[in-house]
């Protein structure tokens, strides 16, 4: 692999930046591997690169049916946080956040991580008390937090309308400097450029469409383009697991949502933070070239369409233009939707299956993102040892039966 | 933006007015006593979750305020029907196109004597 630094850069201008190498290879199947990850998102890409890097595993193939990062990955509006409730998640996602604060480093790739705060909007007396409890929660956990007065955030957010006539008036907020942005599409490049050089195959325009099952233990895929044997076999693919799961003759409580983004036409800088309301439904952050990148709810139906509803639409401009009157004439440039994958207690699953060798990652909803590194680092330990890692041990399919539940729903600030 | 067909006010109307409610009829465990942990895990959180047609439940929220299904493909979004709670389905992942309405309008008027028999009961 050519590492990327200054002095390449510098070198390739005197070539007119045409002699680059390829990122990655594009190879025909093999017969058989190791492991076989199903879905090339950040998630997936992110299990074999550790998988490579830290267990020696590199007999592994990615299969994915489209492009890299082309599923929710590309698709999310980038907010990276750890400031979860439960002591389970909150140890997921600031695993997660340590791995975020060296990732560029780490893959060589500039995944553009940027710490510049996020903040979370309370509205009501009760969104204030549970603010107040996760903040609690969170620096007992070792998680920064604050919880910020109405004056604290104006002088963070000048824009914002925090005065005491507005319609669902702001009257405090989580504060988590830590947390931040970072470029979806450059951190499923950065995974699958140093999977890649590990060497694993990363097969795109190949789709599962069934497992090879034989005594209930997994030994391959079929695909489109032939089958595919492995031992292991990790299914990673957000929003279709409950149809992969299908293939493999049992069901996962996973129901897949359209969940959209939207961003503006580009403006000079304005808003040098992330800010979240889960009251009013709206988040907000803006990109290095100035794009105002917005965030709205999950479609109540379930639905594989890759689209949103316009209503939904609607009532997330509302909430941002409530909380941003200045925005008020900003034209939206593009909007899309991506098909999330959400869980009843809105935490994810990486846990072993039914079928022995087979291991689902999923159920990250509408919330995956900031997680890439850490689920792709413990789902790769849960596959290469073949048992969970004890981060992903609650996580366990089990705890729908047992009732062991990590409640996240709404203690988690906003969905994302 | 779906236009939905509300059984009971028997006009189309925005979506707006709607909300959905998730899959359509389940059945609640007849006695939820006896149900092991699996059962129980089963009917509390797992899902039908098909790409392709799949009934759900939606609520006529600012109209009638009542409950009826829906049967809606979830990769085109085509709604192929509207049917009130106690009612069956005419398209099904069996039936795409349709079963014959006659079939089904038979089911129903069985469904429905079998729901009056049960009230009575209760009243006795
Ligand atoms: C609009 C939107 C905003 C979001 N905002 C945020 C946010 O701000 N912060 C945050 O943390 N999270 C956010 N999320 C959630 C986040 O994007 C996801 O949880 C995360 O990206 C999931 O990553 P993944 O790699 O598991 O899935 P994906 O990137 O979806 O990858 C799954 C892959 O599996 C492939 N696949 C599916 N079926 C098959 C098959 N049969 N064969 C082969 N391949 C298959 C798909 O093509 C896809 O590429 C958002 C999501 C959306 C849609
Ligand atoms: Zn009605």
């Amino acid at each position: 692999m050519q590492r990327y630094s200054g002095f390449g850069l510098a070198k390739h201008t005197l070539s007119h930046h045409e002699n680059w190498e390829r990122q990655w290879r594009n190879p025909t199947p093999k017969k058989q591997y190791d492991v076989i990850i199903v879905g090339g998102g950040g998630h997936g890409l992110a299990t074999a690169y550790y998988l490579a890097k830290e267990h020696g595993i590199t007999n592994v193939a990615v299969v994915e049916k489209g492009w890299l990062g082309g599923g929710n990955t590309a698709r999310n509006t980038t907010i990276v946080r750890s400031n979860y409730l439960w002591d389970e998640s909150a140890a997921l996602y600031e695993h997660a956040m340590k791995l975020w604060e060296g990732l560029s480093q780490d893959l060589n790739y500039n995944v553009m991580f940027s710490q510049r705060g996020v903040m979370n909007l309370g509205h009501t007396l009760q969104d204030m008390r549970d603010i107040q409890r996760r903040v609690n929660a969170n620096r007992l956990n070792g998680i920064d937090g604050e919880v910020l007065t109405p004056e604290q955030i104006q002088e963070i957010v000048p824009i914002m309308d925090c005065s005491k006539n507005a319609r669902y008036p702001i009257l405090g907020a989580s504060w988590q400097p830590r947390a931040g942005v970072a470029r979806h599409d450059a951190v499923a490049w950065g995974y699958a450029r140093a999977a890649d050089a590990l060497g694993v195959d990363l097969l795109q325009n190949t789709e599962v469409t069934g497992f090879k099952i034989r005594d209930g233990r997994v030994y391959g895929v079929h695909t489109n383009r032939g089958d595919i044997e492995a031992k292991t076999v990790g299914c990673v693919a957000a929003g279709n697991s409950g149809v992969l799961a299908g293939m493999a003759g049992f069901r996962l409580p996973l129901e897949s949502h359209p969940l959209q983004a939207l961003v503006s036409e580009p403006l000079k800088p304005i808003l040098d933070t992330v800010v979240m309301s889960n009251h009013v439904h709206g988040y907000i952050s803006q990109t290095d070239k100035g794009d105002l990148v917005i965030g709205a709810g999950i479609d109540g139906y379930n639905g594989y369409g890759q689209r949103g509803s316009y209503p939904t639409v609607e009532h997330t401009l509302q909430a941002i233009v409530e909380m941003f009157p200045i925005f008020s004439r900003v034209r939206m440039n593009r909007q899309w939707g991506g098909i999330v994958d959400t869980c009843p207690d809105a935490c994810p699953i990486l846990s072993a299956t039914p079928v022995k060798g087979l291991f689902f990652n999923c159920g990250w909803g509408t919330g995956g993102f900031k997680a890439t590194p850490g689920s792709g680092h413990v789902f790769a330990w849960t596959l290469a040892k073949n048992q969970a890692h004890p981060l992903a041990a609650p996580f366990s399919i089990d705890r729908f039966h047992t009732g062991a539940l990590v409640d996240e729903h709404g203690a988690a600030g906003v969905a994302h | 933006m779906f236009l939905i067909y509300c059984p009971y006010c028997e006009e189309h109307r925005e979506e707006e007015e709607f909300h959905p409610k998730g899959q359509a009829h389940i059945a609640r465990p007849a006695d939820p006593e006896a149900c092991s942990d699996k059962e129980w895990g089963d009917y509390l959180f797992f899902r039908d979750n098909p790409r392709g047609i799949h009934h759900e439940l939606w609520v006529h929220a600012v109209g009638c305020r009542k409950f009826f299904n829906v049967t809606r493909n979830t990769v085109s979004y085509e709604i192929l029907e509207s049917y009130r709670v106690g009612e069956q389905p005419r398209f099904t992942a069996e039936h795409p196109e349709g079963r014959p309405v006659e079939t089904v309008a038979a089911e129903n008027v069985t469904a429905k004597a079998e729901v009056v028999e049960r009230q009575e009961g209760v009243k006795a």
